[in-house]
């Protein structure tokens, strides 16, 4: 559940953070450039969904399923609830939005692997 | 218009500032995480293991409906939501004050952690905050919203 694919989608989400924070800063709204790299936050939890989904097929189980679901189900939810919010609040606070969004989502990502690790899957 | 007759309450036309707007609007939003946080371990907790903590459960399922009721009335905004919302940051900032003295002074009480533990420690002391900002919020946008 960690390496690349769990490593690829901090990285991408901090980037972001970073990006919208510099709208923020500046006094811009989110822009085109902040939905297409919500986008392709979201294609890389899409693709961190199918690795744990294929590592499921292939007989591991998380620790603890709960949590774990809980997580990749929030995880899922968490760049387009971003794109909704950032589009209905077109200012420098939607940029903000953004941001917040962007931190709080590797921390859901490490929670992710916390609980797929828990008994040493 | 006609004039509005009655009561000692009148609305103006006058754009206002609402609680939903704005700040208010990363506010709603960070409002909505902990809500869906919070509802999420509560469940959890009480479906898989409510026999190992059940006060410490229960508390995190009072957290969970106080972040979801707030987030309603801060985006509802208007009076009533207002004032659900005040009720809520109140309520929060006192659980957090509360809860977490307790889990320092008397850990055996909260053998699991809640939301509130250790002054939402677990959760880099956001819970601390957020009522405190949205107080500021409710304060600051007052002004503007009842005339």
């Amino acid at each position: 559940m960690d390496g690349l694919p769990a490593t690829g989608t901090i990285v991408l989400s901090l980037v972001l953070a970073a990006w919208s924070l510099y709208a923020t800063a500046r006094n811009r709204p989110p822009d085109r450039s902040h939905l297409v790299g919500l986008g392709l936050l979201e294609l890389a939890v899409l693709g961190l969904a199918v690795v744990a989904l294929v590592a499921l097929a292939g007989g591991d189980r998380p620790g603890e399923p709960g949590a774990f679901f809980g997580y990749l189900v929030t995880l899922v939810c968490l760049p387009p609830l971003a794109a909704v919010l950032a589009r209905m609040e077109p200012t420098r606070w939607g940029s903000a939005i953004v941001t917040v969004v962007c931190l709080v989502l590797p921390v859901v990502v490490v929670r992710l692997q916390q609980t797929w690790q828990v008994t040493g899957g | 218009m006609a004039e509005r007759s009655g009561g000692p309450t009148t609305t103006t036309d006058r754009p206002t500032r609402t609680t939903s707007s704005g700040p208010g609007r990363l506010l709603v939003a960070v409002y909505l995480l902990f809500a869906i946080a919070a509802t999420c371990r509560a469940g959890l907790q009480i479906v898989t293991r409510f026999d190992e903590a059940p006060v410490a459960y229960l508390l995190s399922a009072l957290a969970a409906v106080i972040y979801i009721v707030a987030t309603v009335g801060l985006a509802r905004g208007g009076t009533g939501g207002r004032r659900t919302a005040w009720l809520c940051c109140t309520v929060e900032l006192v659980g957090v004050l509360a809860v977490g003295l307790t889990s320092v002074l008397d850990p055996a009480l909260f053998p699991d952690d809640t939301v509130w533990s250790g002054f939402g420690s677990g959760y880099g002391y956001v819970p601390l905050v957020l009522p405190v900002l949205g107080l500021i919020w409710l304060a600051r946008t007052r002004r503007d919203a009842q005339v």
